[in-house]
This record gives C-alpha cells, sequence and structure tokens, in this order.
C-alpha cells in the first residue's frame, strides 16, 4: 500500500518541502509507492519580503506573486482545500469542504497571522506593511505624509525580526528624498531593553539611529492605541503622540492549530533537532507554526525545511532519519536604500553581522527574483 | 501552587528568553506562572527588571545546571 505524506500550507516551508521531496522520491512516485498532497489555503503564492517594499515604490505588486500550481512540481497533489482540523492520534485532516484526508506522515506548515486586533486601537490607529492590503494603505498614507511624529512600533511575537529595523532605516532615506525629513521625528519602539533581540544587530543598530537622528524607545510593550488622541502607550506607563503609527502586529499561529488542540496561541509543540512534535514520530512542523525560540522568518522555515525534506526521503525509502536541524538562521537586513547587511546563527554560533555594503543590498535585491528557485526546491 | 508552564529559551540568540516570555504571558491568564530557561547569564537580571517594570512578579530565579532560570506569575 502507497505512503500517503500530506503537507498542510501552501507557503514558503510547505512548498519548498513538497518540491523538494518529491525531487528526492521521483523513482517511488513513478512507482506509485509514495504520494504527496498539499492543502493549501489560495490559488496564488506570495513572495512576503517582498512587501517591505510596496509602501516606497520599489517594486511593482505583480513581482510578488506567481500562481502556487505553476509554483509546485506536477508530482505534487494540489487542493485549495483549508484545513479544519488536524488530528494527529487518528492521523487525518478534515478540511473546509468536508473532506478528509489520512497520512502516514503529515508536515504541518500552516504559518502565522497578524494580530492587531489583540492590542486595543492598533487596528484602527495603525498602518502596516506585513500583509498586501496593510502595505498598500501605508503606501498611501506615506503618498499623503507631509510631516510630523513618526512611530515604529514593534510587537511581540513577530516574524521576519529584521524587517522592523529596516523599514525605519528605509523610511529615514525615503522621506530624506521627499524632502521630508526636517519636518519629520521619526521614533522607534521596541519591546526588550535594546534595539534588537539579537545583541550584536543591537549594538549596530544604537550608532546607526544616533547618527541618523532616529529615536527610540525601549522596554515599550504596547498596551493601548487611543485613534482619535492619536497616542499610544505601553504597558510599562510611557505614552507617545504620533502622526503616522506603522506597526508591526504581534502574530498569532493558524487558528487550525488552536482549534485542532496542537498548541497554544497557534504555535505547536516541537523537537528543536528533529522538527516533529515530541509525541508523534511522524508529525513535523515547519517554520513559522513551531514553538522553537528561534526567529520566524523566511530562511528558518527554509533551513528547517532542507532538514525534514532529508529525514522524510530518508525515512520513506531506507526507513532510517538522515539529520537534526542545526538551528540555522540567515537573514539579509536592508540598512537603507542602498545598502544592506546579513547576520547567521544556529543554536551553537551567535551571529555576527559585518559592515553594510552596497554589494550585500544587490544581493538581496537579486535573491528577490531567485526567491521562486527557492520555492521550487532548486535553491 | 499555580499552573506553571516552561520555556526552553537555552541556546536562543533570536528572539531571545526575554522577547518569548512576553510573548508567553499574553497567552496565559492573570495567577499563571512561566518559568524560562536560558544559557545567557543576562537573563537573570532582565527579565525581574522588565517584570518590576510591567508589575508582574518574579518568584524564583537561580541556576540549575546548564542555565539559568526565571519564574513569573502574571499579575494582570
Amino acid at each position: 500500500m502507497s505512503k500517503k505524506v500530506l503537507i498542510v500550507g501552501g507557503g514558503l516551508a510547505g512548498t519548498i518541502i513538497a518540491n523538494g521531496l518529491v525531487r528526492h522520491i521521483g523513482q517511488e512516485i513513478r512507482k506509485g509507492d509514495v504520494s504527496v498532497t498539499m492543502l493549501g489555503t489560495s490559488d496564488t503564492h506570495m513572495y512576503q519580503p517582498g512587501l517591505l517594499y510596496i509602501p516606497f515604490g520599489k517594486i511593482r505588486e505583480r513581482e510578488l506573486f506567481r500562481p502556487q500550481r505553476k509554483v509546485l512540481d506536477k508530482r505534487v497533489i494540489f487542493h485549495i482545500d483549508p484545513a479544519t482540523n488536524i488530528d494527529v492520534e487518528n492521523k487525518k485532516v478534515t478540511c473546509e469542504s468536508g473532506t478528509v484526508h489520512e497520512y502516514d506522515y503529515i508536515v504541518i506548515a500552516t504559518g502565522s497571522r497578524l494580530m492587531p486586533q489583540n492590542i486595543p486601537g492598533l487596528a484602527e490607529g495603525a498602518h502596516w506593511l506585513y500583509d498586501l492590503d496593510g502595505a498598500r494603505k501605508m503606501r498611501d498614507a506615506l503618498d499623503n505624509f507631509e510631516g510630523g511624529k513618526v512611530i515604529v512600533n514593534v510587537n511581540a511575537p513577530h516574524k521576519c525580526p529584521v524587517a522592523p529595523l529596516e523599514i525605519t532605516f528605509m523610511l529615514k532615506e525615503y522621506l530624506e528624498s521627499k524632502g521630508l525629513w526636517d519636518r519629520t521625528e521619526l521614533t522607534y519602539t521596541y519591546p526588550i531593553g535594546r534595539l534588537h533581540a539579537l545583541e550584536p544587530v543591537a549594538e549596530w543598530a544604537k550608532p546607526a539611529m544616533d547618527a541618523a537622528g532616529i529615536k527610540y524607545e525601549t522596554f515599550f510593550n504596547t498596551k493601548e492605541v487611543d485613534p482619535a488622541a492619536k497616542t499610544i502607550g505601553s504597558e510599562e506607563g510611557v505614552t507617545l503622540d504620533y502622526d503616522l503609527l506603522v506597526t508591526i502586529p504581534p502574530h498569532n499561529g493558524a487558528e487550525v492549530i488552536t482549534e485542532s488542540g496542537l498548541g497554544d496561541g497557534g504555535w505547536v509543540p516541537t523537537d528543536r533537532h528533529k522538527l516533529t512534535h515530541p509525541d508523534h514520530n511522524d508529525v513535523f512542523i515547519c517554520g513559522d507554526t513551531t514553538n522553537i525560540p528561534i526567529s520566524k522568518a523566511g530562511s528558518t522555515a527554509h533551513f528547517e525545511a532542507d532538514t525534514i525534506i532529508d529525514n522524510l526521503a530518508s525515512l520513506l525509502t531506507e526507513n532510517r532519519w538522515a539529520r537534526d536541524y542545526d538551528g540555522k538562521v540567515f537573514c539579509f537586513v536592508e540598512t537603507g536604500m542602498k545598502t544592506g547587511t546579513y547576520v547567521w546563527f544556529n543554536y551553537e554560533t551567535p551571529p555576527n553581522p559585518g559592515a553594510p555594503s552596497q554589494m550585500i543590498h544587490w544581493f538581496k535585491l537579486a535573491y528577490n527574483r531567485l526567491y521562486w528557485l527557492s520555492a521550487r526546491g532548486l535553491l | 501552587m499555580s499552573e506553571r508552564k516552561t520555556i526552553d529559551a537555552r541556546g536562543s540568540f533570536c528572539p531571545g528568553p526575554l522577547m518569548e516570555l512576553i510573548a508567553a504571558l499574553k497567552l496565559i491568564e492573570v495567577g499563571q506562572e512561566i518559568e524560562i530557561w536560558s544559557t545567557d547569564q543576562g537573563t537573570a537580571k532582565d527579565v525581574p527588571e522588565w517584570a518590576a517594570k510591567v508589575g508582574h512578579e518574579t518568584v524564583e530565579s537561580g541556576e540549575k545546571d546548564d542555565h539559568w532560570y526565571v519564574v513569573v506569575k502574571k499579575t494582570k
């Protein structure tokens, strides 16, 4: 009887795994010994990091999208039918249509979602660029901005942990280019006592913000926003005025995770090396969906996906585990409109970002196109 | 004793123990506790300082085997 691999989620993590796995086990698929099925929520695949450039007019919207069916290898069975219940005890997934899928191995890659509604007034008072609608509205707000107090407000937990810094430095250069910087006061707020979770990145960001004339407020966990008065207050007791509020909203995992009783907040308990559920060796978790205390970022999902592909391929063909995930993360960091740097680290090696350069910025721009090769499991 | 959850943030460079704690506190009820483990000695100082600033209670903290730990009770 053929083995069934079921991938829940059609984002970066699920797509890389689906494409990578069928390339590794082509012979087994051809013989009908294994099937790989993806349950997605959309017929479109979006390159999420590209949203960063939308408010500044630096990328065209259509560059961010491809039809999911075309991104997927034709050997992957693809259904647009969101999962509504994942039953890991009985190894079956129920979908919105009522269809029930059984599996031998499941990959849960349902991602994270923005929850501005978790903070009173935030959804009404703030702009964000972590989804297309938000990025479009932020672009409009910037078009109409004539100077004043701008706040970039960061909330936990959130994905793409370097994006808040990128947004801040890019905003500064954007406003300079429009001749508005002299009439602007830009303040960055962050939940902990430094400017970034990664200490070396925080050590680089502080003098960079000082030199750029960007203000900052650390230990700022947003309590509420008053859109009428245009103020934002923190749990720590600080209130700031704003004319334009840009937020990185807090995130939760997918609703299907909490509805299925798989994890608080939509984050699934995950073994940090095997990337499996602690009680179920046939349940793999990838990307933002894990509760592993590392960055929720595309590169994390990519490196985790590579490990899962190797392990699934070995289990299906040789009945053995291939290797452990070492916690590897690699992130480009745009430090303005023309320069960039990068950080990489794993469970054992701390990050050590290099000096920003134009070359790294160009590499990041190139990766914005190369991404589609990653999604296809080729890079 | 209150219901207690443990976050194993040993070796976590990003988002790090305090960010993990802040995120986890949003998911529990007032009166519940979180024990955070970290291999960064600074956690034993940073977490109680932040908890005091916000008004949560640090129940205990110290060093155990290969890590530092802090227990925080959500108070509001």
